[in-house]
């Protein structure tokens, strides 16, 4: 990796910022994936209207700004532009270089063809080499194993088990905690580079 | 009167803002008892600065957060807290967050009685089904005692903070309604053991 490498350049995406015009009719659309939304959050899920998500891409670029503890792209195909999902980074701790990381592609159709696994390259990327963290961070439920299999694939390790810490649909299911330590990321990508 | 939080040796109680801003003030000067409690860096306030944020915390609508300062019951001395913080009502779960500023109290089983008023608490009033909660791996006096009182290790997010020049992990644990159940004497114990 050289010095002017672009670092929200993938292989299929790009991560860009929000796009206030056109993105919240999309994302609205996505909320009402209410799967999606418990992916996402333990919130109750609930869809939002696209005058609603613009009042939340305006709350999410305030938090960026103010709150220096927070990251939040918007990942694009490199084809036509279109909006896949979104990537972010939160409760960064800059004392212990940590933080936690959420991603979505948003439209079911869109998955499972290699752009959220190119967008978590980046962001891992970007999270070791870029703000020198030292670990990142993502909590799952037992309910959402495509989720599990995803982080587990790019190396991350199961840690915690908040047992039943989710009732959904009358039914519990655990949390789990998953890690990526900055050396296994190095152990991966140099792994990848000898390929 | 309803004994709910009252135990054997203190009781729980709420506390004006400027009663809790002259313990804040005083409690995070000693920074050994922060490093158990926090994993932002030990930094010092005023009374008066206490004061304002938490006569502003009066304002908010919380109802993802329970506060009680702990006091004793021989001499009414406010020796503490204890309270739930990602307190998610519709899941049923919680996380619990308890620390004794005032160290001549330590060991001695004061912590031990307001967390199990917390419980019970949590478990009769609350109807939650769980309560979790983090602990640093260099506090093993802190993981004694929530084992006494009947929690349980989930697992460890590791390495996730550094202090001293090394890193260290967080423990997570957690206690289910019904093993709580299980732990209650006569009547309650062997009620819920046979159903």
């Amino acid at each position: 990796m050289s010095i002017d490498t672009q670092l929200f350049e993938g292989k299929l995406i790009y991560l860009a910022p929000i796009n206030h015009e056109k993105d919240p009719e999309v994302e609205s659309r996505w909320t009402h994936d209410l799967t999606l939304m418990r992916s996402l959050s333990r919130q109750p899920a609930m869809p939002l209207s696209v005058a609603q998500m613009k009042k939340k891409y305006e709350a999410i670029e305030k938090e960026v700004d103010e709150s220096k503890r927070v990251f939040h792209f918007t990942i694009r195909s490199k084809e036509d532009d279109r909006l896949l999902g979104f990537i972010r980074l939160e409760g960064i701790e800059w004392t212990h270089g940590t933080c936690s990381l959420k991603i979505a592609i948003g439209d079911p159709v869109e998955r499972n063809k290699g752009f959220g696994s190119d967008a978590l390259h980046l962001i891992m990327r970007f999270a070791f080499s870029e703000l020198n963290l030292y670990r990142l961070s993502a909590v799952v439920g037992d309910d959402n194993q495509a989720g599990l299999r995803f982080f587990k694939r790019h190396g991350f390790v199961e840690e915690v088990r908040r047992r039943k810490s989710l009732l959904r649909d009358g039914q519990t299911w655990d949390l789990i905690h998953l890690g990526l330590l900055r050396e296994e990321w190095q152990a991966i990508e140099g792994e990848d580079q000898h390929e | 009167m309803n004994e709910l939080l009252h135990g054997k040796l203190v009781h729980l109680s709420a506390e004006n803002p400027d009663v809790m801003a002259r313990y804040f003030s005083l409690w995070y000067q000693d920074t050994g008892w922060v490093r158990f409690l926090d994993t932002d860096p030990s930094r010092l306030f005023s009374e008066k600065m206490w004061k304002e944020w938490l006569e502003k915390d009066l304002e908010k609508e919380t109802t993802d957060e329970v506060f009680f300062a702990i006091r004793t019951l021989e001499s009414d001395k406010l020796i503490g807290f204890i309270g739930f913080f990602e307190l998610f009502k519709h899941h049923g779960d919680t996380l619990v967050a308890i620390a004794l500023g005032e160290r001549e109290y330590w060991g001695k089983g004061y912590g031990s009685d307001a967390m199990r008023i917390m419980l019970q608490y949590a478990f009769y009033e609350l109807n939650l089904r769980r309560v979790g909660l983090i602990v640093f791996e260099y506090n093993p006096r802190a993981i004694r005692s929530y084992e006494k009182v009947g929690f349980i290790p989930e697992g460890s997010v590791r390495r996730v903070m550094q202090r001293d020049g090394k890193r260290w992990d967080f423990q997570y644990m957690g206690i289910l309604r019904e093993e709580w159940l299980a732990r209650q004497p006569g009547d309650m114990g062997a009620r819920s053991s046979t159903r």
